[in-house]
């Protein structure tokens, strides 16, 4: 192994799935949407649910609608025999992390962690206010477009971009989906009119329905699974002051902590999956993650698309590693960086490095 | 797999709001600083000592709040911290806790906060928990509907007498008047006053069900290194577990879930306990309908199947009975939805610190705390013991 491990045990990404990620899923229930996903990655490493050692979700009840909304889906991983399982009401990558954690201590040597949501059912936006301090920001009901824009905005004024840039991410993001089947935009998007100055259509992520699967395991018991696992070589995940007041929004120092915790400067990486909803967000966390400001310096970002493609809320995240470890199984990548985000303008974000063996 | 390498985990500070039906006094965030306050107050520790925070409640339409973590990071002093958010329905608070234990066990974190909080008077959990959607049998008038048939069935199977319910109740809110935290204090509860209370969800009268309460309870976490520091005794984890099942299938027992049996069974596999009822020395369990105390005795181990109430119709399970249970309270006393799981965990913590008060069982040395949730499908629990643990 090229690398010498910091935590107690190594443990890998072994298996990924992914829905193909739609704007509307009227005929799916989320047990529907979830478990032809759960299915495919446990057929990928030939488990069944009851040989798993853990389980943990992510998801959101106020993005679907109802309140204990991940009691059903449980149904959907076969919880029978009874299962050890947990759930975050969070995107599945801090699913992920309480997974590893749960590793890390020896009471488990394999997890299936999921996540899914649909936005199609509502009105996202809106749904998405109501995440604010509910008694000064929320009863104003600025919507997650809104508040992107004035973090564009902060950053314009810095001079740290301007909107040719921007669009310009937007471009590479769907043209990189392209190769990505699951994607929901894919291709040449037009950039289109202004949603909130200074963003437009194009910097915007789309509205969709998705679900996500990862199943991790430990030391021989993932490379038993996998030919070539992809090793959560640092993980860790740090959270800002929610007041956007109280914040500088051109700069996320939270994922720089982060992405120290997590080792990601110690050597470079060949791939960034970054849960950048905006395209003025992907200019913020390159800056906070050391990646050069565009193409040309040997980081492959977002090659899947990332989530100007296909934004499932609560999934986006975990589907940041399940590519970037994706890769790594496939050899595309030999040591990449996998970004999640959560809360208003990236307030709490998660970073995870993934390397894989070399020959 | 092995768990040899674990960290040892203490409980060092516990803290608990006064749990009542409305606090109008203060925000979702100041309610959750005041038992994290306390709780850092109990280690004589400060916001500055605190490596991550775990945060748990149930459903977020409760507050009308969607993920209310990101907004009191502030008030938890979390802002360059890590902080998770655990939802697992009713067992959350035990949840909550697992996790935060995790951290520290598997040497992520030296110092956890973990803290759990139900603010219940911003909405009517009566009707968060009425669930009229397509596709899914409906929970029918909140818990008790659910839940009612359940308790039906046991005292069908076991042939236990009417009045066990009611002794339940009385003795719980008995507790209650020993704690200072407890929402309900009812100086003059009788046992004929339980008895002639309106049934509710037949047979579950009014006083045999929980109240709905706001109020947080906090508890700091942390490794052997930390414990030798601590002013006052630790209460040590000795095992922790969690166990979930679908919802609904044909050949769910809801009256013992096979989960709740088989995390019991996993805590006393780590705690080394093969006799849980001579033992352990008080067990914290989640109550929220008086007839769970027997019908948990016999998930839990403590008794034969169908043997449950008769252990609580001997006054086994009274503060001074042989095998105290909910010496607190219990959730029929208080119930903040997404800490009471937590509640149970901090109070069997302080049992084995000596440090419960009024409602101290004498000389606990070991502890069961207990938590269920959803449709009697997910179990969380811990086993707390004076000591440091064996291995």
């Amino acid at each position: 192994m090229p690398r010498t491990s910091r935590y107690a045990r190594d443990v890998a990404v072994v298996a990924f799935a992914q829905s193909d990620h739609l704007r509307r899923t009227d005929e799916l229930s989320e047990v529907e949407m979830v478990m032809p996903v759960l299915h495919e990655v446990l057929a990928a490493t030939g488990l069944k649910a009851g040989e798993i050692g853990f389980t943990c979700s992510g998801s959101s009840d106020y993005l679907a609608g109802r309140a204990f909304s991940f009691t059903m889906t449980l149904d959907g991983v076969g919880a029978w025999p009874p299962i050890s399982e947990s759930h975050v009401e969070m995107d599945g990558a801090w699913a992920l992390y309480e997974a590893w954690v749960k590793i890390q201590t020896g009471e488990a040597d394999t997890a299936l962690v999921y996540s899914y949501g649909k936005s199609s059912p509502g009105s996202v936006r809106d749904v998405l206010t109501r995440q604010l301090d509910p008694y000064y920001l929320a009863p104003l009901w600025p919507d997650s477009v809104a508040l992107a824009a004035l973090q564009a905005r902060a950053l314009i004024d810095a001079g740290e971009t301007d909107e040719a840039a921007l669009a310009g991410v937007a471009a590479r993001s769907r043209a990189a989906a392209e190769g990505n089947p699951h994607a929901q935009l894919r291709g040449a998007v037009p950039q289109g009119e202004y949603q909130v100055a200074p963003l437009r259509t194009g910097d915007c992520p789309p509205i969709g329905d998705g679900a996500a699967a990862v199943v991790l395991a430990a030391g021989d018991t993932a490379r038993r699974l996998c030919e070539r696992p992809a090793w959560i070589t640092g993980i860790d995940h740090r959270i800002e002051a929610h007041g956007l007041g109280l914040r500088d929004l051109t700069d996320s120092p939270s994922t720089r902590l982060a992405a120290e915790r997590a080792g990601l400067f110690e050597a470079p990486v060949d791939t960034a999956e970054l849960h950048a909803p905006f395209s003025s967000q992907e200019v913020v966390l390159r800056k906070a993650l050391g990646l050069g400001p565009g193409d040309g310096d040997g980081v492959a970002v977002n090659p899947s698309g990332g989530a100007l493609a296909a934004n499932p809320v609560m999934a986006a995240g975990l589907i940041r590693i399940g590519e970037a470890a994706a890769r790594i199984h496939r050899g595309a990548s030999d040591r990449a960086v996998a970004h999640a985000t959560s809360g208003p303008c990236l307030q709490q974000n998660l970073v995870a490095v993934l390397e894989g063996d070399r020959a | 797999m092995s768990t040899s390498g674990k960290e040892p985990v203490a409980v060092v500070g516990v803290g608990q709001t006064k749990h009542v039906a409305a606090r109008h006094d203060v925000s979702l965030a100041g309610l959750v600083r005041e038992a994290a306050a306390r709780a850092l107050a109990d280690a004589e520790l400060t916001w500055a000592d605190v490596d991550a925070v775990v945060i748990g409640k149930a459903p977020d339409f409760f507050e009308g709040v969607m993920m209310p973590e990101l907004y009191l990071a502030d008030a938890l002093g979390a802002v360059g911290k890590p902080m998770l958010r655990v939802h697992t329905a009713g067992s959350v608070g035990g949840s909550t806790a697992l996790v935060a234990a995790n951290l520290v066990a598997a040497r992520v974190h030296r110092t956890v906060l973990t803290l759990a909080f139900e603010k219940q008077s911003e909405s009517n959990a009566m009707w968060g928990l009425s669930l009229p959607i397509p596709f899914q049998q409906p929970l029918l008038a909140g818990a008790g509907g659910f839940f009612a048939p359940h308790v039906r069935a046991y005292m069908r199977r076991t042939g236990a007498p009417d009045a066990v319910g009611s002794m339940v109740a009385y003795k719980d809110r008995r507790n209650a008047l020993k704690n200072p935290y407890a929402h309900l204090h009812e100086h003059d509860i009788t046992l004929e006053k339980v008895q002639a209370s309106p049934m509710l969800w037949d047979p579950i009268r009014y006083s045999e069900t929980c109240p709905s309460s706001d109020g947080a309870c906090a508890m700091v976490l942390t490794d052997r290194a930390g414990a030798a520091r601590s002013p006052k005794p630790p209460a040590w984890v000795h095992g922790g577990a969690m166990r979930s099942e679908p919802t609904l299938f044909a050949g769910k027992d809801f009256v013992s879930p096979q989960a709740g049996k088989d995390c019991a069974a996993d805590v006393y596999r780590q705690a080394g306990i093969t006799d849980p009822r001579r033992e352990i020395d008080a067990v914290e369990m989640y109550v929220p309908f008086s007839w769970y105390e027997p019908m948990w005795l016999e998930n839990l181990g403590f008794a034969q199947e169908g043997e449950g109430w008769k252990m609580t119709e001997a006054g086994v399970t009274e503060l001074d009975g042989d095998l105290p249970v909910n010496p607190s309270g219990g959730v029929l006393s208080t119930n903040p939805i997404g800490a009471s799981g937590m509640i149970r965990f901090a109070e069997a913590a302080l049992q084995v610190r000596g440090l419960a008060g009024e409602h101290q069982v004498p000389g606990a040395r070991r502890a069961l705390g207990h938590a269920y949730g959803g449709g009697a499908q997910f179990f969380a629990m811990w086993l707390v013991g004076a000591e440091l643990p064996a291995s």
